[in-house]
């Protein structure tokens, strides 16, 4: 009987691990592209909540599943472009100092108009409900959030490796020197993937917001656990954060199993794990810039 | 005329200095104010911060203490390290002549152990754990926060009326630091004496938001109750996710504030949580405070804001009858035990023995979804515990259950 209660939490830290990974992915690809660690990636998957919140009751939840993560990514092309663009070959310490202190403004605004205190939202009537299969019962609202990161995931994977603009990333992460002396400019490239990075988290919080609570530091929770999910993963390595994702969500659901204190700790103490036996991460590439 | 460079910098330094100037020491008295404001439990401290403001501002207008004007000094007490190195601040450098607020238990500790060195007074408006009032009790610190024993015996006779204690078994889910630690242990003291046993306990990081490890081992162990000892952004997520799941096992919390039910959204709350103060409250006082409340914050005020109003109020109350800002005279003050308006229907009053404010308690329940009629009245509450026949501490720790010797 034990075993089937541990395939249960094996499976759900599956599907938290799909969840993990929209985030992950983004702050993965700003940092192999740009060189730069976007601290500010939780507060647009906090932005992402928030306008849900705010658009549900005009244009309904769909609407906002759709409008939330465009807004959110055109504000990523207009921050891209006036701020991060400046830091791509400075030192990597002044774009940390740059996005932590934008996460901490955007933190603090949506604490002045939204307020501390969570604001309420529900899951819409219609995807409420739970999925029984045999024993496993699950909730129908987080298997659609499972089919959704699996299409922007599938999707994102598509643009990267079929497509000429895909090439085009996969090379400057690699060697944009060259790409520079064969006459593309990565400026445009780069824009566009911040706007999809950030377009993605905010996909995530449109996806939260109807279950946990809807607050100003949401963001900042989420981050670590995304930090957590690239470092293990690897840079540059799509599939790494992919597996990273998903073991990340298995290892807590079994921490909260087997030892609920460790649940959050646990994450950690893999990360430290795997760094000290791969200090590139499971699956990291060798990218020559950052040498 | 020219303006030189270093002319402005002079002259900046002068404004810059001019309000410590005006506010000197002799016609003002400053209360500080320490709460969390951001972290888990930063919504809750927001309703402390706006509660505390209004009760300054009512103050002044109607004179002050003692014909000076009352100046609140407001910080975010962050973590017990940084709440302790701000209180130490407050009393040394800005002289306040009391400390007001909290919700941390970690943290009310850590601040109770400034004033008491310092001798200046600590009114503990939402740190619940009965270590406080107990083992770790101060002579500076007071209580308006209900104690985890209040919460606990006032919810757990609405839960033993119901049928939902004696012979049957029960999972907890509980926060893991310091006030849920305490909770779990006065819970579990609790549960057995009334014949109940406990089937399963789970401690939680105070970081999680995904609940939904343990909602499968909540379904797997088929509990005859859930008892929530969570704390802060929990409950809202505890909440939500319950009623994602769709479980239909009864649920009971054992400490809760009304403002995280009020976030988890339409449909989302349910069970019985116990609160020492909530706006539907019908005494002249309480309502006076929900008008003023809700016309300045345009949002009804909640118990955490309560706490922190009172706390101010009782405060400004006390220099007033001492005629001065004494620490030690306005312990002696709250020791006499003399009855005060607390915004309940009772008068409550400081137990001399442990420093904590003997006061009624409610049970709340959620309304079923049909029933409720607007974002904020969406439970139903009890009848004041103790009843009227009851003497005001039949809900607090006894002595055996909690003893104090003050240092």
């Amino acid at each position: 009987m034990q075993i089937i209660f541990i395939l249960e939490q094996v499976l759900n830290g599956l599907l938290i691990g799909a969840f993990y990974l929209l985030i992950a992915l983004g702050l993965s690809l700003i940092f192999s592209l740009g060189g730069i660690v976007n601290l500010a990636h939780g507060a647009f998957f906090a932005l992402g909540a928030y306008l849900t919140v705010a658009l549900a009751p005009e244009i309904g939840f769909g609407g906002a599943f759709v409008v939330a993560p465009v807004l959110v990514g055109i504000l990523g092309l207009v921050i891209e472009r006036f701020l991060l663009r400046r830091f791509y070959r400075a030192d990597p310490i002044l774009g940390l100092l740059l996005t932590f202190g934008l996460a901490m403004v955007a933190e603090q605004t949506m604490r002045m108009v939204f307020g501390a205190a969570p604001v309420p939202f529900s899951i819409p009537q219609e995807l409420r409900g739970q999925v029984l299969i045999g024993d496993f019962i699950y909730s129908r609202y987080r298997l659609l959030i499972l089919g959704v990161a699996v299409v922007a995931v599938f999707g994102l994977w598509l643009l990267l490796t079929r497509t000429a603009f895909g090439r085009v990333v996969r090379a400057g992460v690699q060697d944009p020197d060259m790409v520079a002396a064969l006459g593309i400019s990565l400026k445009p490239y780069m824009s566009a993937v911040v706007a999809i990075a950030v377009g993605l988290a905010a996909l995530a919080g449109v996806m939260t917001a109807p279950i946990t609570g809807v607050h100003p530091a949401m963001g900042a929770e989420i981050l670590t656990f995304a930090f957590v999910v690239v470092v293990i993963g690897g840079l540059g390595s799509f599939w790494g954060v992919v597996a990273a994702a998903f073991i990340v969500g298995v290892v807590r659901g079994l921490a909260a199993y087997f030892y609920p204190p460790a649940t959050e700790a646990s994450v950690y103490l893999l990360m430290v794990l795997v760094l000290l036996l791969r200090p590139r991460g499971l699956f990291g590439e060798r990218i020559q810039k950052f040498e | 005329m020219s303006v030189t460079r270093r002319g402005f910098v002079a002259a900046s330094a002068i404004g810059l200095a001019a309000p410590s100037i005006s506010y000197a020491q002799s016609d003002v008295i400053r209360i500080g104010h320490l709460t969390p404001r951001t972290g888990f439990l930063g919504p809750l401290g927001e309703y402390a911060v706006q509660a505390a403001t209004l009760a300054g501002e009512e103050i002044n207008a109607a004179g002050g203490i003692n014909g000076k004007r009352l100046e609140l000094l407001m910080e975010d007490s962050v973590n017990p390290q940084t709440g302790s190195a701000k209180a130490e601040r407050f009393v040394q450098r800005d002289r306040v002549a009391a400390i007001v607020g909290e919700i941390n238990s970690a943290t009310a500790l850590a601040i109770a152990q400034v004033v008491n060195r310092e001798r200046v007074l600590f009114l503990n408006t939402g740190a619940n754990s009965d270590a406080l009032r107990g083992s770790d009790c101060q002579r500076f610190m007071f209580h308006v926060e209900g104690q985890n024993s209040m919460y606990v015996k006032t919810v757990g006779r609405a839960l033993v009326e119901g049928g939902l204690i004696r012979g049957k078994r029960s999972y907890a889910l509980t926060a893991d630091y310091a006030f849920g630690h305490d909770l779990l242990r006065v819970a579990r003291r609790f549960l057995t004496d009334n014949g109940g046993t406990v089937g399963g306990e789970d401690l939680i990081p105070t970081d999680l938001t995904d609940f939904s490890p343990f909602l499968l081992k909540i379904r797997q162990a088929r509990p005859d109750l859930v008892v929530a000892n969570l704390a802060g952004a929990q409950i809202t997520n505890f909440l939500k996710q319950y009623s994602e799941f769709g479980l239909r096992f009864p649920v009971a919390g054992f400490g809760f504030d009304t403002a995280l039910a009020w976030g988890a959204g339409q449909g989302n709350f349910l069970g019985t949580w116990p609160v020492m103060w909530h706006h539907q409250i019908q005494s002249p006082s309480a309502q006076g405070f929900v008008r003023a409340f809700t016309a300045k914050f345009n949002r009804p005020p909640e118990n955490q804001a309560w706490g922190d109003y009172l706390a101010v109020k009782l405060m400004a109350q006390a220099m007033t009858a001492t005629r001065g800002t004494d620490g030690p005279k306005i312990v002696e003050y709250f020791e006499g035990e003399g009855r005060v308006d607390i915004l309940k229907t009772r008068e409550g009053y400081f137990r001399k023995s442990d420093h904590q404010l003997m006061q009624e308690a409610y049970a709340i329940t959620a309304l079923p979804a049909n029933e409720v009629r607007n974002r904020w009245d969406i439970f139903r509450a009890s009848a004041p515990m103790p009843g009227p026949n009851e003497p005001l501490d039949a809900i607090a720790a006894t002595a055996e259950e909690n003893s104090c010797t003050f240092r």
